[in-house]
């Protein structure tokens, strides 16, 4: 493997974490929730996708199966983001809160909760919570046959990926096209730009946002499952995800509410973050390297503020709680 | 057994909080026949038909549609029986396509199929002539197209019962006639049709019978052929009003605001204004005329100073002094110190002018907070100026100190334009001053203006009732697409010449002579 070829390897792979992250605040956004709380949401999908899989291991012992302990991984964290998503839902879109503050309480509350199981796990299992080296393969390693892995170049560069990279890529294709293409698609978008005309076509408001809002953290948190158990090696650790979810919010802005161009944003991104493993210069320091992602984001930010394209625009109601009766 | 009513209401009841919006209403509807719903602001006219598209639930009473009593919940409840509403405000998404946005909330298969709404557009436009592009995207539309869009929406939905809220407040007289060939042609197809609308003229040339409301009450009904518009206003106000704006001849004009090819760009480098020139008169009100967004706003702050001047001049003659100075490149505050006044109400009322946390003194006081001395403010005088204003003004609060931002949009009107006036300009200029205000309130603004007027003070009135234009200036400039289109003496011109104007350029650009 020459070193162009590894660096979009690691790239893809550090990448994927943030395309979950960022697919499922795409779609929370979509209709017009800005929920700050990815963060936390990933957090509580790391530790619960993590203690989803050890407690299965130590439940079935040597017959565990790899592609159950997945499955359980990936519902766990699931239902872990669905959870703070719920609450985020519930005060505002029913309670009608402010969006900001509760988005940030969620992103701090979902931290501590994950850090508090992660730590819980980890001293009742005598200081240590990792699964055994057979199922960090199912997580780790490529699900694809290995005449197509062992393909020269193509095999590196397409086939040898873990299994939530395919999923990723599959979760962020299948929501452009629902997007784009479906009735109920459009129908949520109208509801993310203009809720009083979505009301006032019978569109249920408070259905949508609610269940694209628990959908979408439900996924965002997913993706920090995928971090504790792929990057992190499947171990739980204090540092835990290093403001992946901030990112996410970020790269959201960046691929202008598209979760096609979002895949390509998280791949750009995933190379930001290991550039400095990749292609070390000596005279710049490691921490300027490490930064990186975030002046990205600050000259996206910079950039997409500045352009005034109508069709590139947030969901026009972003960040606004809708009351049929205001007056 | 007889024919059942298209829509008939019982009783209907509705409370905001302590604020009863609609009062024990009674109202019947037929098919093949259009009903004005006339009454002042914050008579509950919007609120009434709202119940009836679902946006509001009444407290008591009954509705009943084709003789049978429903309860409509939601929107969608009102599709079902086959009401919809047009809304003041266009409930479209800006970044859809027409077609896009027809088919919001219809049920049908998962897949969105955008050729067959397209084609079933087309067919209900073709059928009533509307002409619209179910291809185009709203915000690359005209104020006339997105409602066109929006009543087609309704008929798409199969609506049979349609109620349009001030339809016309936004179009220019040649698309307000359109509309109603549109309304007559869905009338003669059997549809029943409610208009709410302030403007009488349009209530006599188009209903079949006018419903009034005052304050919450039903007044009562009359058919249009048997009324008129002095005692269509009288059910209305409650007493006799007079109609008519008294406009004498201006007593020695003089020059007060010489403007030379006045060209503005936006941020974007677009032309808001091109070559603007004309002379605004101290002791008379030129009027000012346009489509929205033709570069009104623009031209009233680059004379405030608000907004940057790319060439051209602003020549200011101050009372009494001979030499004139010139406004480009001066700071606001010099500018009104000079005594450019401008009350400019936008279509959010708040957002400009008005602090909508603070009571009526606190808003005075934007004006006056620069004369103090000292560290601390000056209250005395605000506070009396917000008296005499709620006095002479009738400004309906609980007290002066009661925060704007929770007076009714007319009331707040009143506070921002008596401010301006307060503050004895010498240039008035005001914009939209009667936006959404009742017949009995916009007469008072009318003639505080002529008032203005007969003091010397150049009034610049930039509305968009082109009736009341015509009665009130003395000359009218036509603004279209940031150029003047025309200027013409008011007394003389008509509605339609004005109208034209509007919608093109070079129609006649000679100064007609005042007076």
């Amino acid at each position: 493997m020459n070193a162009l070829l590894l660096l979009i390897y690691n790239a893809v792979l550090n990448g994927t974490p943030l395309l979950f992250g960022t697919v499922g605040e795409v779609l929370t956004e979509k209709t017009g929730n800005l929920n700050l709380g990815v963060e936390g949401m990933m957090y509580m999908g790391g530790a619960l996708g993590l203690g989803g899989a050890f407690y299965y291991e130590m439940f079935a012992g040597q017959n565990a199966s790899g592609f159950l302990a997945v499955l359980i991984a990936i519902l766990c964290a699931f239902l872990g983001g669905a959870f703070g998503a719920l609450i985020y839902s519930f005060i505002t879109i029913t309670l009608r809160a402010n969006q900001n503050v509760t988005g940030l309480a969620l992103a701090i509350f979902g931290t501590g909760a994950g850090q508090f199981i992660g730590e819980y796990m980890r001293t009742t299992s005598g200081g240590y919570v990792a699964i055994s080296n057979h199922l960090k393969s199912a997580f780790m390693t490529s699900p694809l046959p290995a005449a197509l892995q062992n393909i020269p170049v193509l095999g590196p560069l397409l086939f040898q990926y873990n299994i939530f990279v395919y999923l990723g890529i599959m979760i962020a294709v299948l929501m452009g096209l629902y997007l784009r293409r479906s009735r109920s698609g459009l129908y949520l978008r109208a509801v993310g730009e203009s809720p009083s005309t979505a009301d006032s076509a019978g569109i249920n408001v408070t259905r949508y946002k609610y269940l694209a809002t628990i959908l979408g953290g439900g996924i965002s948190a997913i993706g920090g499952m995928v971090y504790i158990m792929t990057i992190a090696g499947c171990v739980w650790n204090h540092e835990g995800l290093a403001g992946e979810g901030w990112l996410a919010v970020a790269l959201v802005i960046f691929c202008l509410w598209r979760p096609v161009s979002a895949i390509f944003g998280s791949i750009l991104f995933g190379a930001l973050m290991i550039l400095y493993l990749r292609l070390q210069l000596p005279f710049i320091p490691d921490q300027i390297y490490k930064i990186l992602p975030y002046i990205v984001t600050v000259i996206v930010l910079i950039f997409t503020s500045m352009r005034n394209s109508k069709d590139k625009q947030p969901p026009a109601s972003l960040g606004l709680a809708y009351f049929r009766e205001d007056r | 057994m007889e024919s059942f009513h298209a829509i008939e209401l019982r009783h209907i009841t509705k409370r905001f909080g302590k604020v009863v919006a609609n009062d024990s209403i009674d109202l019947t509807l037929d098919r093949g026949e259009i009903l004005s719903l006339l009454g002042e602001n914050g008579s509950g006219k919007t609120t009434l038909m709202n119940m009836l598209a679902g946006i509001y639930f009444p407290d008591e009473g009954e509705i009943l549609v084709g003789g049978k009593p429903v309860s409509i919940r939601s929107p969608k409840d009102a599709f079902d029986h086959g009401i919809g509403m047009i809304h003041q405000h266009f409930k479209l998404v800006n970044v859809f396509t027409a077609a896009e946005n027809i088919a919001l909330g219809l049920s049908g298969g998962g897949k969105l199929d955008r050729k067959a709404i397209a084609v079933k557009v087309q067919e209900i436009s073709d059928r009533y002539g509307f002409g619209i592009d179910p291809n185009k995207k709203v915000y690359d539309m005209s104020v006339s197209e997105k409602q066109t869009v929006e009543i087609v929406k309704v008929l798409y939905r199969g609506a049979d019962i349609l109620i349009l809220d001030e339809p016309t407040a936004v179009l220019t007289p040649q698309e307000t006639d359109r509309l109603f060939g549109i309304l007559r042609a869905m009338k003669a197809d059997g549809k029943a049709i409610v208009i709410i609308t302030h403007k009488l003229h349009e209530v006599m040339a188009l209903s079949d019978k006018v419903a009034v409301l005052r304050k919450g009450k039903y007044i009562g009904t009359v058919k249009t052929s048997e009324t008129n518009p002095q005692a269509l206003t009288d059910m209305m106000v409650g007493r006799s009003v007079t109609l008519n704006i008294d406009r004498p001849m201006p007593v020695d004009p003089t020059p007060r605001l010489e403007i030379q090819g006045l060209t503005c760009l936006d941020a974007e480098g677009v032309k808001k204004l091109d070559n603007v020139s004309f002379t605004a008169m101290g002791g008379e009100i030129l009027g000012i005329a346009g489509i929205a967004g033709s570069g009104q706003r623009e031209l009233l702050e680059s004379i405030a100073g608000l907004y940057p001047v790319a060439s051209g001049s602003i020549h200011y003659t101050p009372v009494g002094a001979d030499k004139a100075v010139e406004l480009v490149g001066k700071p606001p505050m010099e500018i009104k110190k000079a005594g450019v006044a401008m009350a400019f109400v936008p279509e959010d009322r708040l957002g400009m002018g008005l602090v909508g946390g603070m009571g009526m003194t606190g808003n005075m006081m934007l004006r006056s907070w620069r004369k103090g001395k000292g560290v601390f403010v000056n209250r005395k005088d605000p506070n009396a100026l917000a008296l005499e204003v709620k006095e002479r003004l009738e400004v309906v609060t609980p007290s002066v100190d009661f925060p704007v931002r929770r007076l009714s949009g007319g009331n707040v009107q009143k506070v921002l334009v008596g401010r301006e006036i307060a503050s004895s300009p010498t240039v008035l200029m005001s914009a939209y001053a009667v936006r959404g205000l009742d017949i009995n309130t916009s007469y008072t603004i009318y003639n505080l203006m002529t008032e203005q007027k007969m003091k010397g003070v150049a009034v610049i009135y930039v509305g968009e009732d082109l009736d009341v234009l015509l009665e009130l200036c003395d000359r009218i400039l036509v603004l279209c697409g940031g150029q003047v289109s025309g200027i013409v003496d008011a007394r003389t011109v008509t509605k339609e010449e004005v109208g034209l104007l509007m919608t093109r350029v070079g129609g006649g650009k000679e100064d007609v002579p005042h007076a």
